[in-house]
């Protein structure tokens, strides 16, 4: 057992972890944030998709003793106050979501493309969304709705 | 302003939304209960192999070990095996299929044995140590070679992998064809597809002190997994209560019986501890069932001015090792449509099934339909080709165009208009502009090379008429039920049969009611997917859930609204054909200040303080709505590509639809169902392919070998619609989950054989991956 601390939406969490647990089940049967779906298990589908230190990360490709000292946001922890976050709002406006399985990573991976900066246009956002599957949507609402998040919708 | 109808075909925003933005969604694996154990599955690792023996010793000394089972171990908890509820005919042949393998594991992934321990971790830890010794066995993998002498038998007692043979046909086929100017004739095979709901599967069992069970289960079919497992295990079916919660997609994949979900209960029931399953991602590419593996010799003869005279389709339809759920019914869901949108009077399909050491096979979405669609369409192309027609030209030259239409194969098609839908879809399409690019680019002799596709289609959905059910012998009704309740306070509660895993249910039923009962729909809670609180449906799949699920709501809604009438009636001492019901109230004739809203209405049916005699307390009411024929959406879909002929790099620069699915509820939904189908049926043509190798290894068994396409694969769309109202449902829907999947995958196929067609390549098979491209444009030059 290793002695991690991780951050996760602003709450502190000291643990102890064996050094095989993935983060993703660090997030889902420790804490309790099963807002973070496991989609696959070969890092392919980004379902998982959190963001640590603001970075974008499948957390099943991360184990949770390398998350020591990191801040982790979750989608349990993107709205504020009840109000949607601005990709929350936008896939709810844009009908970006079906099953909304895939849409916890899919947000999160969006908000990362978007503070980036790299969400200018169509083609940007679907090569950014690439390691991120949704097999719903078709993505056509998906791309309008980040699009829109970003002020960028044609 | 009248109130009525103000929200059907409103693009209402979803109610589903924000809980499942919030990461509030209630998927089974998100569900922990106390006491909970989890079992994980030791699998075959062989296509075919005899059990010889299995050592459990180590895997139940392993840490958190509770217990651990093989097939012999678990035989007699068993009262039947796993159900498969179509026979398609009396002959056929339907092997026993046990929740475990006993004596033989048939496929690569059958089940062997089950380990339950405290955790997950500990469950797969501990599945590693179970010894079994295998002796393997030849397998037959390939669906038309299964068939030939000397094949490896997937179930040695029946001396064949032949499952079992269907035939429909008119008595002049023969003929027709014998004396047409015309025959083409071509043999398509259609790959195995794999299924790809976001959500893995899961189930939760919880067995009670009294013998009763309650399973969560990421399931389509509450009610039929409830019946389902109530036969396997040899429970009353009022003591199993089944709870789909929040499910993640299933596109077919999840109306089944599955072998998990019948050991976690009866290993719930064994251990008096809940037991839960979470399936793994390269797990369920061998343990949940598979799609298409149809191969099929398609033919038409014509005139030779491009009337089609007949159609003849023979199939192989790949079972896999066992029979699913409705496995050997998927051939027959598009029996009736292998004349497409053609007026051909002639008509034959021979479906044969055969076993083969493979995943099952079983619904994945259109299931029956794309085949049928696939193989007709590409045929077209090859029939307009061989008659020197444009394409377009020989398609609208044989459309149907009178409706009700009785078609060859014996059905009735209520409404259609095929010609508006081609019509608006070359309006969208600038045909003019891509032929003069394609002309352009052939002339430089350019790298890459433009092609368009063509697909139109139709397709019965709405399953389906019970009569007709029991007459092609399938086990169950197609009826659906719904319960409309007013609570005394006014708001409104709906119960339906349908269970919905991303359709939208919850906001299109509150449009329906919404409009009916001229209530907000707001102020309507959908209850669903639990068979303690639905107790009667038959669940979501095959296009059906509004065609049949959302009729009953509306004749729920005028049971409702006529109690409500005769109370308004006695309260206002007018006869209740002197009141009219508008915007939620009801006004007498002639003197509209009388007036009693239907909430006053329900508040006085549930004090009873003053109801006319004999009439019970409480608003609430059920329908049951068994369609009288199935649901006919159609249209016109076309592709566009560039293809590198350097590399066979196909990209789709276009995807134009237009679909035609009857009165639309909420158009939001509408297009995210099309979007959604067309990507999958894109995704079909262009990169999904579910491959073995000679000895029955899944070849493609995980996520990084298997494409499922991501947003940079595929385009925008561009989407028009036409609308015929059905005239069979008083709401005028059809249903539209399937269409885009039935239409997608001829057109990008065709548009790819247009783009190479002055190379000389004639044929390519699916999917058009770039090696396929370049060795048909290779061979083509040859």
């Amino acid at each position: 057992m290793t002695a991690t601390a991780v951050t996760v939406n602003g709450t502190r969490h000291e643990l102890e972890l064996e050094p095989r647990e993935l983060l993703v089940f660090v997030l889902r049967d420790r804490l309790g944030l099963t807002g973070t779906n496991v989609g696959c298990d070969t890092s392919a589908c980004g379902a998982c998709t959190v963001l640590l230190d603001g970075e974008s990360v499948k957390s099943c490709t991360v184990l949770g003793v390398q998350a020591d000292g990191a801040e982790i946001t979750t989608i349990e922890g993107l709205a504020s106050d009840g109000e949607l976050h601005p990709v929350q709002q936008a896939f709810h406006d844009h009908h970006a979501l079906q099953c909304g399985y895939c849409t916890p990573g899919m947000v999160l991976a969006a908000v990362s493309l978007i503070d980036h900066g790299d969400a200018t246009d169509e083609a940007s956002v679907r090569i950014g969304l690439e390691g991120n599957l949704c097999r719903c949507t078709g993505y056509h609402n998906l791309v309008q709705a980040v699009l829109s998040a970003a002020g960028n919708a044609a | 302003m009248s109130a009525t109808e103000t929200h059907i075909g409103a693009p209402m925003k979803r109610k589903e939304d924000r809980a499942l933005l919030l990461g509030q969604g209630t998927y089974v694996d998100n569900l922990t209960v106390a006491g909970q154990l989890t079992m994980a599955i030791v699998r075959s690792p062989y296509a075919r192999a005899r059990i010889t023996s299995i050592d459990t010793a180590a895997a139940r000394a392993a840490d958190g070990v509770v217990a651990v089972f093989t097939g012999a171990d678990l035989r007699d908890d068993w009262k039947s095996p796993l159900p498969c509820a179509w026979p398609v005919t009396e002959e056929m042949r339907s092997p026993e299929h046990f929740p475990l393998a006993i004596d033989e594991a048939r496929y690569q992934g059958d089940g062997v044995a089950v380990v339950i321990a405290e955790s997950r971790v500990l469950a797969k830890d501990a599945a590693e140590l179970v010894e079994v010794s295998y002796e393997p066995l030849p397998a037959a993998v390939e669906v038309g070679a299964s068939l030939e002498d000397g094949a490896p038998l997937v179930h040695t007692e029946f001396g064949t992998n032949e499952c079992y043979v269907w035939k429909l046909a008119t008595d002049d086929v023969d003929d027709v064809f014998a004396r047409a100017d015309v025959v083409v004739s071509h043999t398509y095979y259609q790959p195995r597809l794999i299924p790809n709901a976001i959500e893995p599967r899961a189930v939760l069992a919880q067995a009670g002190p009294g013998g009763d069970v309650t399973v969560h289960s990421a399931t389509q079919v509450p009610h039929v997994l409830r019946f389902g497992l109530a036969l396997v295990l040899g429970i009353d079916e009022a003591r199993v209560r089944v709870i789909a919660p929040d499910v993640g997609g299933g596109f077919g994949s999840k109306l089944d019986v599955y072998a998990e979900e019948a050991l976690a209960v009866a290993l719930a029931r064994r251990l008096r501890r809940p037991v839960k399953w979470t399936e793994e991602r390269s797990e369920g590419y061998l343990a949940t069932i598979h799609g298409r593996d149809f191969l099929t010799t398609y033919e038409l003869a014509a005139t030779s001015d491009g009337k089609i005279l007949g159609c003849r389709a023979d199939v192989k339809a790949a079972m896999g090792a066992y029979l699913q759920l409705v496995t050997p019914g998927i051939p027959l869901l598009g029996a009736w449509v292998y004349a497409g949108p053609y007026d051909i009077g002639a008509y034959s399909v021979t479906f044969t099934g055969v076993f083969t050491n493979t995943t099952p096979t079983d619904a994945y979405r259109g299931a029956g339909r794309p085949e049928a669609t696939y193989v007709i369409e590409r045929t077209m192309d090859r029939l307009a080709l061989e008659l020197g027609l444009d394409p377009v030209e020989l398609r609208r030259r044989n459309f149907i165009t009178e409706f009700p239409k009785q078609i060859a194969s014996g059905l009735t098609i209520d409404s259609g208009d095929y010609v508006a839908s081609l019509d608006k879809l070359l309006e969208m399409l600038d045909l003019e502009a891509i032929r003069a690019d394609q002309a352009a680019r052939r002339e430089r002799n350019d790298t890459v090379q433009t092609g368009v596709g063509f697909s139109t289609y139709n397709e019965m959905c709405g399953l389906a008429p019970s009569r007709i059910l029991g007459a092609i012998r399938y086990a169950a009704g197609g009826w659906e039920s719904a319960t409309i309740r007013f609570q005394p306070l006014g708001s409104v509660q709906v119960v339906t049969g349908t269970s919905p895993h991303g359709q939208g249910h919850e906001t299109a039923w509150s449009q329906i009611v919404a409009d009916q009962l001229g209530v907000d729909p707001a102020e309507i809670e959908v209850l669903h997917g639990d068979t303690a609180v639905s107790q009667h449906g038959l669940d979501t799949y095959g296009s059906r859930s509004l065609a049949v699920g959302g009729v009953a709501l509306w004749h729920a809604s005028q049971k409702v609204i006529e109690k409500a009438r005769l109370i308004a009636a006695h309260q206002l001492e007018v006869a209740p054909e002197d009141l009219e019901f508008d915007g939620g109230e009801f006004h007498v004739k002639g003197a509209p200040q009388k007036t009693m809203a239907i909430k006053a209405a329900a508040l006085a049916a549930w004090t009873a303080h003053n109801l006319p005699d004999g009439m019970e307390p409480g608003l609430e009411e059920t329908a049951v709505y068994d369609p009288p024929n199935f649901s006919w959406p159609g249209g016109a879909h076309a592709a566009v590509v560039e293809v590198d002929t350097e590399t066979g790099d196909t990209r789709l620069v276009r995807y134009v639809a237009v679909d035609d699915c009857g009165a639309v509820v909420n158009p939001l939904i509408v297009d995210g169902q099309i979007h959604g189908g067309v990507t999958q049926g894109i995704a079909t043509a262009l990169y999904e392919e579910g491959v073995y190798d000679d000895e029955g290894n899944l070849m493609t068994s995980n996520m990084t070998t298997y494409l499922v396409p991501s947003a940079a694969e595929v385009p925008s769309f561009e989407l028009g619609r036409t609308e015929t109202r059905s005239p069979t449902n008083p709401l005028g829907v059809k249903g539209v989950g399937e269409t885009g999947t039935i239409a997608a995958a001829p057109a990008v196929v065709n548009a790819v054989l247009d783009a190479l067609s002055h190379l000389g390549v004639t044929d390519i098979g699916m999917p058009t991956t770039p090696e396929r491209v370049w060795r048909a444009i290779a061979e083509a030059g040859r």
